[in-house]
């Protein structure tokens, strides 16, 4: 008798546990999300001969069309990227050519940053993919934070699990963890520099740390957030590329 | 045989001028034999070792595999078909998967193949029993030019990334079980080893395969699911390149015999321009002009036959001597991407010998009758007064 009545309690936490969780993702999600966005950003990327700064434009809307011209350095200046839905395409000034980044490809590095094109492509709520778990608080940064575990509740995803640190008050993820099937880790992103704009809480700075590899990881700054803008509707469009 | 009696009397004469020209002609002669022994014995090698160690008896490719196109890897697998299972069990092709993978030495990330293969096949040479019994949860061979390339020994744990079939990652550290010396570049480089049901396993494709190798025993059936690549098919590049090297050296020997040749050419003009007298009595004793010039032409020619006479004295146990102490090719070119040995054991078939026996006797007589023709054209009172024509 006692056990049945432990295992019932131990259900009903956990599904306490899992709907309290899925109610923070929801709330990070309406904190992160926007129906548009555009910022002006810098790309570092720490090498093992250096860093290199990349800066660029985005445009996006949702989180399904977004438009991105890059301004320095004058190697990589002029040099634009579109992403329709699950398309991607990529305009390279010097060559003035535009290809389609598919299959393989998409697994490439951006730039040779530790971000690959795969990981800007996935656009699916998080609460579509993975079951959240609520695991407990901790302190990050000195902010108190939910740490959450999510696991995949589909196939088709690159990360089978994940580890979020969610601010207890803003609602802003201030640390995620991506895990492999095995249970190894495979990435950290550190977000910081958390301001509010517009009326809500946003990171300006995302560091991202490929874990099996050594070095210090790319860091991305937002120097320029706006939100709710007027986008032309023709900058998602394959034409707005070459101009 | 007159002509040929007088020939040699000739070149007898002519002294040192004829020793220059036979050890020339001599040593040109035995680089051609030697040059096309070595790239016969570097065809012969590279094509045993390429059947013993990666193709077979030839290999059924799942439709959409290009091996030479690292994107096709991502589909190019199927279910092995049920009417290739019964020769699997005979034993007479081996599965073998393929996928393409991240490992991380040393903290660096390097794009591999990761290639599944049945521990027990018995049809290539690639030590794969080291995948079987093994107290290491994910044991791995690599080839020795994959070991020094990201500085692994045996037993040493090496960390690979991977996706699944559905895209997602895992990542887990092998064991290096064994580390092989092979000939053959194209399983080595850049390739991890790991027993196929281990690899099905991590890529949730359980029962498929890329290829299958055929051993011997196996015959190719029409309509087979998978298309069968033959030896001709497989080793079309190792053809090319061989093919390739015979132009590349040709050049080299050809201008050795060319200069070899030369030397005959400037004697025989020499000898026509300072033996009129000579071919004047030949013609006042009765001889037709064209028995003359066959005469200069046999003495051209004899050259030769003294040059490959030569040749044979210290060439054939030179030749002999590196046939079986082999040829060492320098390090550099095993990483090079082609089959070749760290010794090539040159073969001297008696087709190449016969065949360079006759270039240089055809050669040395053609150019010993162009200056001779010019016998036929001579006055025969003038060429006895000695009058230089």
């Amino acid at each position: 008798m006692k056990n049945i009545i432990f295992l019932s309690a131990l259900f009903l936490f956990n599904l306490a546990a899992a709907q309290d969780a899925d109610a923070i993702l929801k709330k990070v999600e309406e904190n992160m999300t926007s129906d548009n966005r555009v910022f002006e950003s810098e790309m570092i990327i720490h090498g093992r001969r250096g860093s290199r700064t990349i800066t660029s434009k985005t445009y996006s809307v949702g989180d399904k069309q977004s438009f991105t011209e890059y301004l320095s350095p004058a190697r990589e200046a002029g040099a634009k990227m579109l992403k329709l839905e699950n398309q991607l395409w990529i305009y390279s000034p010097s060559t003035d050519r535009t290809i389609q980044i598919s299959g393989h490809l998409l697994r490439q590095s951006v730039m040779g940053s530790d971000l690959s094109y795969e990981d800007m492509m996935d656009d699916r709520k998080l609460t579509d993919v993975y079951s959240a778990r609520l695991v407990g608080e901790e302190v990050v940064d000195k902010r108190k934070t939910y740490v959450l575990e999510l696991t995949a509740k589909v196939e088709d995803v690159a990360y089978h699990s994940q580890k979020m640190w969610i601010d207890t008050e803003r609602y802003v993820p201030l640390r995620e963890e991506l895990y492999a099937k095995s249970g190894q880790l495979l990435k950290r992103t550190t977000l910081s520099d958390v301001q509010k704009i517009e009326g809500r809480w946003f990171p300006l700075t995302i560091v991202f740390k490929d874990m099996l590899k050594q070095g210090d990881g790319t860091e991305f700054r937002m120097t320029k957030v706006q939100f709710d803008q007027e986008i032309p509707a023709y900058l998602f469009t394959k034409a707005a590329l070459k101009q | 045989m007159l002509a040929i009696q007088l020939a040699f009397k000739n070149i007898s004469g002519a002294g040192f001028r004829t020793i220059l020209n036979i050890a020339v002609l001599s040593f040109a002669f035995v680089v051609i034999i030697f040059y096309n022994g070595v790239l016969e014995g570097w065809n012969q090698q590279a094509r045993r070792d390429t059947m013993e160690w990666e193709i077979g008896q030839g290999q059924l490719w799942v439709p959409g595999y290009d091996p030479l196109d690292y994107l096709s890897y991502q589909d190019a697998h199927g279910p092995i078909p049920e009417t290739l299972k019964p020769q699997i069990a005979a034993g007479q092709l081996a599965p073998v998967l393929v996928a393409q993978a991240s490992a991380f030495p040393q903290g660096r990330m390097q794009g591999v193949v990761l290639k599944g293969i049945d521990p027990g096949q018995k049809m290539l040479k690639i030590p794969t029993a080291l995948l079987e019994g093994q107290e290491a949860e994910m044991p791995a061979l690599v080839g020795k030019r994959m070991a020094q390339s990201i500085k692994v020994k045996e037993g040493d744990q090496l960390l690979l990334r991977w996706r699944d079939k559905n895209g997602a990652f895992d990542a887990r550290e092998v064991t290096i079980a064994g580390i092989f010396d092979s000939n053959v570049p194209t399983i080595d480089g850049g390739q991890i080893w790991l027993p196929l049901e281990r690899l099905q396993e991590m890529l949730g494709l359980p029962g498929e395969a890329t290829l299958l190798v055929a051993g011997e025993g196996f015959t190719p059936f029409a309509n087979a699911p998978w298309a069968f690549k033959d030896h001709d098919y497989l080793l079309a590049d190792l053809d090319m390149i061989i093919q390739s090297k015979k132009g590349a050296s040709g050049i080299v020997y050809g201008l050795l015999l060319v200069i070899a040749l030369l030397a005959i050419f400037d004697t025989q003009v020499l000898s026509i321009f300072r033996r009129q007298k000579e071919i004047g009595t030949y013609i006042a004793l009765g001889m037709t002009r064209w028995q003359v010039v066959r005469i200069f032409t046999v003495e051209g020619a004899a050259y030769s036959i003294l040059a490959i006479l030569l040749g044979a004295v210290y060439g054939a146990p030179l030749l002999w001597y590196l046939s079986k102490t082999g040829w060492a090719m320098p390090s550099a070119s095993q990483d090079m991407g082609i089959s070749i040995a760290e010794k090539i054991y040159p073969v001297f078939g008696a087709g190449l010998i016969l065949a360079t026996v006759l270039l240089v006797v055809l050669s040395a007589t053609i150019v010993s009758f162009l200056p001779a023709r010019k016998i036929a054209k001579l006055n025969p009172t003038d060429a006895l007064k000695g009058k230089i024509q």
